[in-house]
């Protein structure tokens, strides 16, 4: 009886090492000073995106949230993580809507499919300005489907439409599945990491990028805490 | 055969210029102080032009139909002077039209381009770029902040390439995506390109200017209509041409006062 248990646990540890030596980092990004003021973006050339809004809406380069919160903030495992091959057989979505692209910050893993959706009843040209990856933009009038591509090198790219200038968005294309973006209260938790060294990575688009290195052994939660400098303007 | 083509060519000739005569398709009520020296230089150009034109395809009509059938062997009349008298009338005749129509329209492209602004026009920079116009007005202070093509930023607003962390007037410039001014104020619009070539046209001001990239132009006018008018681009300047457009809002000088408040807030 006591061999059998014994022999169960053995394959249990075995088998399945990461539930039982699991960590998490987990904490907050905030932000120090005053931020700029989001400005109301102007849609009047566009009237089937303008009339989507009553009242216009604002720039999301900064968005912050209670207690200098800090969010759009992509806090991921640079280094550590040896994911790299394993790509999320599930897409990524982005969509065009009311002349906005939602979500503002898109995550992906290296080689993840991402899918661009037209929502709206005008032409959209998205224009992903690659640098290190390929660099294209397509035309997709409304009604037609959505565009697959996947990106496959790392990098932080900036997404603009070429037919509406004010639309403005990031895709963050990691080598690891091991991430998070800030919200609302500007917190993040990173789980399943198993025992080790890790650089953990947080990025804005505005603000810049700040790393940590941690070591987790057995099951801990490391906090680590990120907090950036508002710039004026 | 021959006939038949002299009478084809009569009809067109007719029905081409009824609807231009009839006025079926005329452009929008001028709203502008200018406007009416352009729209009598139409005039004129219609009915020189179209004197002209009526009564050559009418005269070519008459000698086709007279000559039509003839036999090869008949002599027809020559032009007096032959071929080089004909050239030489021809040059006189549309010389004097054409010179004609110029001197009689210089006033009205001056007024446009030649005369100076008024002393207390207010002056705005539209900037065209693919594919969206953008102006900017000074803000309170009255100083326009200087732009840096390095600096745009158009996800973040900022398409002028303004400063305003190091340049101080920058601070106050307010940048909009539609043209607001007052009714009965002259305006003094700087025209600036951030790409390719582009396209100011209004048709109620007369006003059809080129942005040309590297130039920095001017036009001036006044609106004497409040009411809302669209500023198409007449550059085929890309994929987005189609789309490319802005309104000109005229409004009543209290209403112009509180749109500018309105968007230096934002």
């Amino acid at each position: 009886m006591r061999a059998k248990q014994l022999l169960v646990m053995l394959m249990v540890l075995v088998v399945c090492p990461c539930l039982l030596f699991a960590g998490s980092v987990s904490g907050k990004v905030t932000y120090t000073g005053t931020p700029a003021k989001p400005k109301a973006i102007d849609m009047s050339k566009e009237p089937t995106c303008a009339k989507q809004h009553a009242t216009p809406i604002t720039t999301e380069t900064v968005l912050t949230g209670a207690n200098n919160a800090l969010e759009n903030v992509v806090v991921y495992i640079s280094a550590g993580a040896n994911d790299e091959g394993q790509v999320p057989p599930q897409a990524v979505t982005f969509e065009q809507k009311g002349c906005q692209y939602i979500p503002h910050v898109l995550v992906m893993h290296t080689n993840q499919e991402l899918k661009v959706v037209n929502s709206d009843q005008t032409s959209h040209n998205i224009h992903p300005l690659a640098k290190t990856n390929r660099e294209w933009n397509k035309s997709q009038p409304p009604g037609t489907p959505p565009i697959s591509e996947k990106y496959e090198k790392a990098e932080f790219i900036s997404v603009k439409c070429n037919v509406h200038p004010w639309m403005h968005g990031y895709f963050a294309v990691l080598n690891t599945s091991h991430f998070d973006i800030s919200k609302g209260g500007g917190d993040f938790k990173l789980p399943n990491l198993p025992p080790g060294k890790y650089t953990v990575t947080a990025w804005h688009e505005d603000y810049g990028t700040q790393t940590a290195d941690i070591t987790i052994s057995g099951s801990e939660n490391k906090e680590v805490n990120f907090s950036f400098k508002a710039k004026a303007y | 055969m021959g006939k038949l083509f002299a009478v084809t060519i009569a009809i067109i000739a007719i029905l081409s210029a009824i609807p231009i005569v009839m006025n079926y398709w005329g452009p929008p009520p001028d709203i502008s102080t200018h406007g009416f020296a352009i729209d009598e230089q139409m005039k004129a150009t219609m009915w020189e032009a179209g004197i002209a034109f009526l009564s050559s395809q009418l005269i070519l009509a008459l000698f086709v139909w007279l000559h039509a059938g003839r036999d090869r062997s008949y002599k027809l009349k020559t032009f007096p002077g032959g071929a080089k008298g004909l050239v030489i009338a021809a040059f006189v005749l549309v010389g004097t039209e054409i010179l004609a129509l110029g001197v009689v329209g210089q006033k009205a492209w001056a007024t446009v381009y030649f005369d100076p602004p008024d002393k207390d026009a207010l002056t705005i920079q539209a900037q065209a770029g693919q594919f969206a116009y953008y102006f900017r007005y000074a803000g309170p202070d009255g100083k326009f902040g200087v732009p840096h093509p390095d600096k745009i930023d158009e996800g973040n607003q900022n398409f002028f390439g303004l400063d305003p962390e190091n340049d101080v007037p920058a601070r106050d410039d307010i940048v909009a995506g539609e043209l607001a001014i007052p009714v009965n104020h002259p305006i003094n619009l700087l025209l600036h390109s951030k790409d390719v070539g582009h396209s100011f046209y209004v048709r109620e001001l007369r006003i059809q200017q080129d942005f040309v990239p590297g130039l920095d132009l001017a036009v001036h006018f006044t609106a004497t209509k409040a009411g809302q008018y669209e500023i198409v681009c007449t550059q085929l300047c890309g994929l987005g041409h189609y789309n490319m457009k802005a309104y000109l809002t005229v409004l009543s000088e209290d209403d112009f006062q509180k749109w500018l408040k309105e968007k230096s807030a934002q």
